[in-house]
């Protein structure tokens, strides 16, 4: 007999087949996904957490006995019945109980499992149809940064720092003198010309003592070697807010809350990876605006007209109340189909070129429409045509037409593609 | 029997391996010595939850090919264990040898005595001894082949592409069931041999091919088919067939070399697993009264505490419930119940008989040697033919057995056919038998007939009985599995016994 420790061999032996059957399942999972997100709070959206997909998709067919036919069965238990009893049929009995014959293979309605938090982000990303270069970026894990700091005697020869070494040595050589190579050629030169007897032992005598010179001070020392030192510094607090505006009044129907909802939780990620500290402020608006909680904005119902300056107002003095723009990036992201009462424009328009654009590092402007219908062949609304204008004059503002998910995405690559810019001027 | 008193084998329930290997050295003394068991070498393997869970997923082996369906039955049962619906098994055990069992690290003292009771003496000896895992698997091949098989899939991932292989395991996977042979063939199958011998197959194809011989004007392509008679074409065919798979393999017109491998390797892992389908009562109980043997001889000479004892009892009583009918979690027969019981049923029967049971089991009644008797039932007869004999009329009333006959045609209800009694025995012991018939089970589907030279569709019968017709929705999936392997037109035909076709489905290759 020999009994052998397995405890300690690498775990997750299923990992690749887990893997291969979200592939396989990948259509159902990315619905569950959808779905799952959709009930979930927008900063739950980077939990993993546990979908539910129909067996169908998934299932293992087999050649299988079905229900009904003939069927005798013994059964344990018999306390009340003879032979020859007849009883009544219950629904769901008569058969069908002895199918379950090979180790409870029974078909389930709903497959339940878990997905982790990476695996969970991952599919979500997928189904907004982000480019790779995106998903890295938004998955990439902040790394509380390793920076230079100053240069140290001791550290491992691949930080060795060469021009901070060559130039220590160059001053200590300076320091204390050692002869340059070109005096010692000049003197040899010298030399080798003189026919002095005198001169010529002079120059030997000097070219010895040079000579010794150079070995005794040597060219690189030990104590000249500099090594670029690093330390872990955590980075500076930074925070954002998110101000989610939105229109509530009734033309806006569930599938463009839906839309709206996506872009905000796709923004939500984004900050998350690139600030400590992130906070959301959901205002909502119909011709008056007001700051509500999550529930609130995305299910509550509200009826009026439309006047987007009360949001833009309310987010005005949201931030001199909360947020001051020292201490806080703002981004701002405005989802609305387009409605505006026309006299409202030039306000909002002042609000915005005055107040609100200097102080946001972003700000999105969404124009949902409803599911299947080209967005770009819908007419300009007041809106719309506003923010154009104020786009026109070089503000810092992202506008999009959006009617289906992965029309998303193209607003946000605008975000990216500016952080990009500012980079690589920096 | 003696009574020697011995060192109790551990204190508590904290174990280490040198705990294991002294209950496991207790055990096997008792199993040889005593019971007369005749064992593999064993191989005790500690795994931690994680790797049970593993292991659950690919069909309890250590090793196998990769494919989507285990990672779906690891998410499967990892979400239910997370959710602690349900405990892990304790062990499980590998018909090989040696005989690997896996124990989990989280047991304590006195289940580890009982898991290596149950499963490194239990079964064990019901695989080393039993007739169909001598006739059917080649214990000292099988990890090596598994391990042949996961590289040659790995192989043809890279070479063909995951998707295709994907392909044509998923169709051999649904047709797995109808991949074993019921009927002992020629020779004992040898696994390492079967490894060899692919090899060269291929080698010998590789070799001997040349493209020329496609361009060779061939004098006749058919020779006279009209000479040879259609029974006699069947025959040549080897029809009817019921082993799809193996027909497949043989037979079917544009399968690639690889993918006859596969399919053939599918067949062979089926064929492995089918004499476990056949003798669940009997492996359960053979182990569960094992372990009750070992563990109760253990505790009598005081290797095992009064306290761990009753820890013992419980779990063994958890394992050998059985609900009656009417109760919420009645699903059947439980294996282990029904075996255990009736494996003391005959302990009984030998050593202390009572006047029925003189006249119904008059070979073993009173003969005296339980284990003589046992080892002897547990080396010829599986779950049908051993239930079909020894149940005995005792039993039936101890655990108030009855049979219904349950007609869809008849609408008063469900009829009670036979109850606990006289008039009754012989029905029960019948209908329990044939429930646990595989043969009867399982649906019975041969690949009826096929024209290789005309239209080449491929015609397949089942044979329904008492008008138990396959699932829809599943039957027609399988066929798509199957006309896709097969490259033409595939029917089923469900026949009565009578011979009407209640039911006909066709499909084409997609």
């Amino acid at each position: 007999m020999q009994i052998i420790d397995r405890r300690l061999n690498q775990g997750n032996k299923s990992l690749e087949n887990r893997q291969r059957f979200l592939r396989r399942a990948k259509a159902h999972v990315q619905r569950a996904v959808r779905e799952a997100t959709a009930g979930r709070d927008i900063p739950d959206i980077l939990e993993g957490g546990e979908i539910s997909i129909p067996a169908g998709g998934i299932d293992e067919p087999q050649f299988r006995p079905g229900a009904g036919g003939i069927r005798d069965e013994v059964m344990p238990g018999n306390r009340t019945f003879s032979e020859g009893d007849v009883i009544p049929r219950r629904d769901g009995e008569g058969g069908g109980a002895n199918s379950a014959g090979d180790g409870g293979e029974a078909t389930e309605d709903a497959f339940r499992f878990m997905l982790s938090r990476e695996e969970f982000l991952d599919i979500f990303l997928d189904d907004l149809e982000l480019p790779d270069l995106a998903k890295r970026k938004l998955k990439e894990v902040a790394t509380e940064g390793v920076r230079r700091a100053g240069y140290s005697v001791s550290g491992s020869p691949a930080s060795l720092a060469v021009t901070r070494t060559m130039r220590i040595a160059m001053s200590r050589r300076i320091a204390l003198g050692r002869p340059a190579p070109h005096e010692m050629e000049a003197l040899q030169e010298e030399l080798a010309a003189c026919e002095d007897e005198g001169r010529r032992a002079f120059l030997e005598a000097e070219i010895a003592a040079l000579a010794a010179k150079m070995r005794r001070i040597p060219y690189i020392d030990p104590i000249d070697i500099r090594y670029r030192r690093f330390e872990n510094r955590p980075k500076p607090m930074a925070q954002a807010v998110m101000f989610c505006l939105m229109d509530v009044s009734g033309s806006m129907s569930e599938h463009m809350k839906d839309l709206a909802k996506r872009f905000y939780m796709l923004l939500y990620i984004f900050l998350t990876r690139r600030y400590n500290h992130v906070e959301i402020v959901f205002i909502r608006h119909t011709d008056r605006a007001e700051e509500v909680d999550e529930q609130t904005f995305f299910y509550n119902p509200a009826t009026g007209g439309t006047v987007v300056s009360s949001a833009l107002e309310a987010m005005r003095r949201i931030i001199a109340e909360r947020y001051r723009p020292q201490d806080w990036n703002i981004y701002a992201a405005q989802a609305s189909d387009g409605d505006n009462f026309p006299s409202d424009n030039e306000v909002a328009a002042r609000l915005l070129r005055d107040e609100i654009l200097p102080v946001c590092q972003y700000f999105a402007y969404l124009e949902v429409g409803e599911a299947g219908r080209d967005p770009s062949a819908r007419p300009d609304s007041t809106l719309w045509r506003l923010y154009e204008r104020l786009r026109a004059e070089g503000q810092p503002l992202a506008t999009r037409k959006v009617g289906a998910r992965a029309e998303i995405y193209p607003v946000f690559r605008d975000l990216f593609q500016r952080r990009e810019a500012e980079r690589a001027g920096s | 029997m003696t009574t020697a008193r011995m060192a109790p084998l551990y204190e508590g329930a904290e174990w280490d391996f040198a705990t294991l290997q002294r209950i496991h050295d207790a055990c096997a003394d008792i199993a040889v010595s005593e019971l007369g068991l005749d064992l593999y070498p064993n191989q005790i393997e500690v795994i931690t939850a994680e790797q049970m869970l593993d292991a659950y997923s690919s069909t309890g082996m250590p090793l196998f090919y990769k494919h989507w369906s285990f990672g779906k039955h690891f998410t499967q049962h990892e979400a239910v264990y997370r959710r602690g619906l349900q405990g892990l098994a304790y062990e499980i055990v590998i018909n090989s040898s040696p005989c690997i069992s896996f124990l989990m690290e989280e047991n304590t003292a006195t289940m580890q005595a009982l898991v290596i009771a149950h499963a490194c003496m239990g079964h064990n000896h019901f695989f080393k001894n039993n007739y169909l895992f001598r006739q059917w698997t080649n214990a000292e091949g099988i990890l090596d082949y598994l391990s042949f098989a996961r590289n040659y899939v790995a192989r043809c991932e890279e070479r063909y592409g995951q998707a295709r292989v994907e392909r044509t395991l998923d169709a051999a996977h649904a047709l797995m069931g109808q991949g074993v042979h019921r009927y002992p063939g020629k020779k004992k199958p040898d696994l390492r041999d079967e490894e060899r011998r692919e090899r060269e197959r291929r080698a010998y194809d590789e070799q001997n091919f040349n493209d020329l011989w496609r361009t060779v004007p061939g004098s006749d392509t058919s020779p006279a088919p009209s000479g040879i008679s259609a029974e006699r074409k069947r025959a040549l065919l080897g029809l009817p067939q019921e082993n799809i798979l193996y027909f497949l393999e043989k037979s079917a017109p544009r399968l690639e070399p690889w993918q006859r491998e596969i399919l053939r390797m599918v067949r062979q892992i089926a064929q492995y697993f089918y004499p476990q389908r056949q003798t669940k009562v009997m492996n359960e109980g053979t182990a569960t009264y094992v372990h009750y043997r070992i563990m109760n001889i253990l505790h009598e000479r005081g290797g095992i505490s009064d306290g761990n004892f009753m820890e013992f009892l419980q779990s063994h009583t958890n394992v050998i419930f059985q609900p009656a009918y009417d109760d919420p979690r009645f699903s059947g027969f439980n294996p282990y119940a029904l075996g255990f019981a009736m494996m003391r049923d005959i302990e009984r029967i030998v050593t202390t008989p009572e006047e029925e049971d003189r006249q119904w089991f008059p070979e073993i009644a009173g003969t005296g040697d339980a284990m003589a008797v046992l080892r002897d039932i547990w080396a010829n007869y599986r779950d049908e033919s051993f239930i079909g004999q020894f149940l005995s009329p005792h039993l039936m009333r101890q655990m108030r057995m009855f049979q219904i006959h349950d007609d869809p045609g008849v609408s008063e209800g469900i009829r009670i056919d036979a109850i606990q009694n006289e008039r009754g025995y012989r029905r029960i012991r019948r209908a329990l038998a044939r429930s646990h018939d595989v043969g009867w089970i399982d649906p019975n589907i041969e690949v009826a007939d096929v024209d290789l030279t005309g239209d080449r569709r491929l015609i397949l019968h089942h044979h329904v009985v008492n008008g138990i017709l396959l699932t829809e929705a599943d039957a027609r999936r399988v066929l798509q599995h199957l006309a896709n392997l097969w490259s033409y037109d595939v029917i089923l035909r469900e026949i009565d016994s009578d011979g009407t076709v209640l039911k006909e489905k066709s499909c084409s290759p997609a």
